[in-house]
């Protein structure tokens, strides 16, 4: 990691503060960690009154915790919060919220059944003169005022469930200025809008910074970027790569301080050079859960990528594959036979599917190590339907001594074991099922690095054995290292295909991001 | 973190799993019922209350072991009883109409398997929670009832169907050897078949059942017209035993049912739980009920001694299950 940090010029560190004037806010030096991972390392980040500060990085480069710091729902293990230069406690969002400090995450926090005004001033309403009741005449008189503030057009009778997403996000602007918010921290508010409603929104934040309120802002959109931003800051890893003014930087150059290299992820492996027979062929998939048009192949022997940011549709593109989501249109082909039907046919088909979130979707946590190893091959193990127990056993036993799962016994309950081992068996039970194709969600989230690796020789020897995999990541790092092709989505379809000489980071960046 | 040194627990030499041991107390606190019972009451120690117990146990078993399985599973059947209502009626009827107690039976057994598939299409394919979709049937099944019987009593069955309820043989009557033998197939079923483990993988996390390739509708849908099945099976021997079929026949029989299986140590988040576990949970609850007969309590008293059972019981049980 230290050589991310060498290979940065100082010079971009260094640079843009304003000449003048004091920070709003100042986060210095603030340090985080949860289990098994360093969320934010030694970061310093800062905001004037009246600027678009642009915050970037990658999936997992610390943006969400560095924001949920800055608004008091995590406390950091070291740094200081420094507001108007007074060194400050944040213990809460509700100490943040008396700076003046307001969030709006991309899933709202309204409460779809109350009216507008209600939202707005929701736990603060105004005391009639009789004790217990609400004084309703100021409440709409105040929600009216808020609004004509950010210019909603509408009576604050209304219920917000009839509500577009953009009328609903000027109502949570409301509410956070109504709060009388100096510093407004969005998560990627245009990602739902329409380009009429982008713009809106857009006018709304330039007369609020005119007023001197300071917008932090998280987008994915290079165009935003350039267009909104005062000033960038550029997270990777947990760590400030950089910090840049939109007039002396470029898109390119922004891509590659969020990509940098992971200098210690290195997975040794023999890349396929003669693929096998096709194991799945998609052609045309649109399915219920979003996804369209989606064309893909995976052939024996190969491991292919689906990469894409979060919310681009890789999930629900494994998901239908497997049957889990209905399919509305083209076709699936699992060696060359048509696939209709659900997870049942698909496994049938020699189809394995290890679900991003383990615990809930892939393990039966009350039960043993055995019986999760087992579940899946059951049909295949006792081909006349009667269990053997001691054959169930003996299979249990085989696996773990194959894939190394560190358990004293099948008979130990699975939630006991450490992330890497609970992955591993997952896995287990689709080799127990004897699986051709595997469709990887995310395989080593949540998972410290020494059992990566594991995951990753697994992975590997699966594909060396003759297996097809298809894996999920939003780790672009694990993408390019382990791959032998990759699929790019954006808004749920695939934008492109990257064979194993295009495959690298800036271009899985470059595909992935919004680039109106 | 290495992987190798990464074990969390170490392993007992000798192990017995929380299951096992769940049931052992079980069979232990009904061993101390019947040491208890002995003691107390001189009429308890008799070859004719012994025998009266099991057979009183056996209805309830039948209807416990079928919604074992429901529950296993993380649902709930409380049509059960209607159920019996219903096809009890049935079969009387089609005693009375083809003086054949074969088709009598098989309709009574067709009527509660068939009512238990709507039940299981209703849970698997409308996605209509158990609780729901059974007692919207309950209700729909007295109605059915009500109005076909309208107030009427059906009497008089064959003596050789009578048999099934009342009958011996060998000293023993004929509902005890259907209980044991319900009791052998429903557990070599549970334990030692393809599908009921399947059942307990989706009672364990029905997401991940299905993530996992499990049929998880058909297996549903199996488990409901078992659960209607056994409560044609119990409403055949009712009919034999009373030797008379009224509307609301079986109504009272629900919840004891439920009672059974959860003393059984069956638990109703699913996963947790075993027919051979009910079958002790329906023989401890006759026991009391029987003792309490015997040692001349008020009757009145019987449902605040089940209820207080029943929590009791659960409470051991997630006690029991929390320190491991």
């Amino acid at each position: 990691m230290r050589a991310v940090m060498e290979r940065t010029p100082r010079l971009e560190l260094a640079a843009p503060f304003p000449a003048s004037g004091a920070p709003l806010l100042e986060l210095k030096g603030i340090s985080k960690s949860f289990p098994g991972v360093k969320a934010l390392d030694d970061v310093s980040f800062a905001v004037w009154p009246g600027e678009v500060h642009m915050l970037l990085g990658e999936n997992g480069a610390g943006k969400s915790s560095l924001m949920k710091i800055l608004c008091g729902a995590y406390q950091a293990d070291q740094g200081e919060y420094v507001h108007e230069g007074k060194r400050v406690e944040i213990r809460s969002p509700a100490d943040a919220r008396r700076l003046g400090i307001a969030v709006i995450f991309q899933e709202f926090s309204l409460v779809p059944h109350l009216d507008i005004a209600q939202n707005i001033f929701l736990g603060r309403e105004f005391a009639s003169k009789i004790p217990g009741l609400v004084d309703r005449r100021r409440l709409y008189r105040e929600a009216k005022a808020v609004l004509d503030l950010v210019g909603l057009d509408m009576d604050p009778r209304t219920k917000v469930h009839s509500l577009g997403v953009a009328q609903q996000q000027m109502v949570e602007i409301a509410k956070a200025l109504s709060q009388e918010a100096r510093i407004l921290v969005m998560d990627e508010p245009t990602a739902a809008l329409s380009d009429r409603e982008t713009e809106r929104l857009f006018e709304v934040m330039r007369q609020l910074q005119a007023k001197g309120v300071a917008i932090v802002y998280i987008s994915h959109r290079m165009a935003e970027v350039f267009a909104l931003g005062d000033r960038i800051t550029v997270l990777r890893d947990g760590r400030l790569v950089g910090r840049a003014l939109p007039g002396e930087t470029s898109p390119d150059e922004l891509v590659r301080m969020m990509v940098g290299r992971n200098v210690d992820m290195t997975y040794p492996r023999r890349f396929a050079t003669e693929p096998g027979a096709v194991v799945l062929e998609v052609t045309g998939m649109s399915a219920r859960n979003g996804i369209r048009d989606i064309d893909l192949k995976v052939r024996a022997g190969e491991i292919v990528g689906l990469c894409g940011l979060v919310g681009s549709g890789r999930t629900e593109v494994a998901r239908a594959i497997f049957g889990a989501d209905e399919v509305t249109a083209g076709e699936v082909r699992i060696f060359g036979r048509r696939q209709t039907g659900g997870p049942d046919a698909a496994a049938v088909a020699g189809v394995g599917l290890i679900p991003e979130s383990r615990k809930s979707e892939g393990l039966a946590l009350i039960r043993t190590v055995g019986e999760n190893l087992a579940v899946a091959g059951l049909p295949r193990l006792f081909p006349n339907m009667l269990f053997s127990p001691g054959r169930a056993r003996r299979t249990a036993e085989e696996l773990i001594a194959r894939m190394r799962i560190a358990t004293p016994s099948p008979n130990q309950s699975v939630a006991v074991l450490s992330g890497g081992n609970q992955q591993k068996v997952v896995i287990g039970k689709w080799l127990a099922a004897g699986t051709r194709l595997f469709i990887f969600d995310e395989p080593t989230r949540g998972i410290d690095v020494g059992a990566k690796s594991e995951i990753f020789a697994l992975i590997d020897q699966l594909v060396a054995e003759g297996a097809a995999v298809l894996m999920i990541s939003s780790e672009q790092a694990e993408i390019v290292h382990v791959c032998d092709r990759a699929y790019v989505m954006r808004g749920k379809r695939i934008v492109g295909e990257l064979s194993r000489a295009d495959l690298s980071e800036e271009n899985i960046v470059r595909m992935g991001m919004h680039h109106e | 973190m290495s992987i190798a040194g990464d074990i969390s627990s170490s392993a007992p030499r000798f192990h017995l799993s929380k299951d096992v041991e769940q049931l052992l107390y079980r069979l232990l606190a009904a061993g101390l019922l019947c040491v208890a019972l002995s003691v107390m009451t001189d009429a308890f120690l008799t070859t004719n209350n012994i025998l009266n117990v099991l057979r009183q146990a056996s209805l309830l078993f039948f209807l416990a072991a079928g919604l074992t399985l429901v529950i296993l599973t993380g649902g709930l059947d409380l049509s059960v009883g209607a159920n019996i209502g219903l096809s009890a009626c049935l079969a009387a009827t089609v005693i009375k109409v083809t003086g054949s107690p074969v088709l009598g039976t098989l309709a009574g057994l067709g009527a509660g398997c068939a009512v238990g598939i709507c039940n299981g299409l209703m849970v698997a394919k409308l996605r209509i929670p158990s609780f729901i979709a059974t007692y919207g049937m309950l209700w729909v099944l007295h109605g059915i009832t009500y109005y076909y019987m309208a107030g009427e009593t059906i009497h008089g069955f064959p003596p050789g169907f009578r048999q099934i309820g009342s009958g011996y043989f060998l000293g023993i009557p004929i509902p005890v050897y259907l209980m044991i033998g319900f009791l052998l197939a429903g557990t070599i079923f549970a334990q030692r078949t393809v599908w009921g483990q399947q059942i307990y993988a989706i009672g364990a996390n029905p997401v991940a059942a299905r993530l996992t390739g499990i049929p998880v509708d058909r297996r549903l849908i199996l488990v409901y017209a078992f659960s209607g099945a056994m409560a044609g099976v119990a409403s055949i021997v009712f009919l034999a035993r009373l030797n008379s079929a009224e509307g609301d026949i079986g109504e009272a029989m629900t919840l004891p049912a439920i009672a059974a299986v959860l003393i059984g140590g069956a638990s109703l988040f699913g996963g947790v739980g075993s027919v051979f576990g009910t079958f002790v949970g329906a023989l401890i609850l006759t026991l009391v009920l029987n003792g309490m007969n015997l040692l001349a309590v008020n009757a009145s008293w019987q449902p605040l001694v089940t209820g207080v059972i029943v929590v009791f019981a659960v409470w051991l049980d997630m006690r029991g299950r929390r320190r491991t």
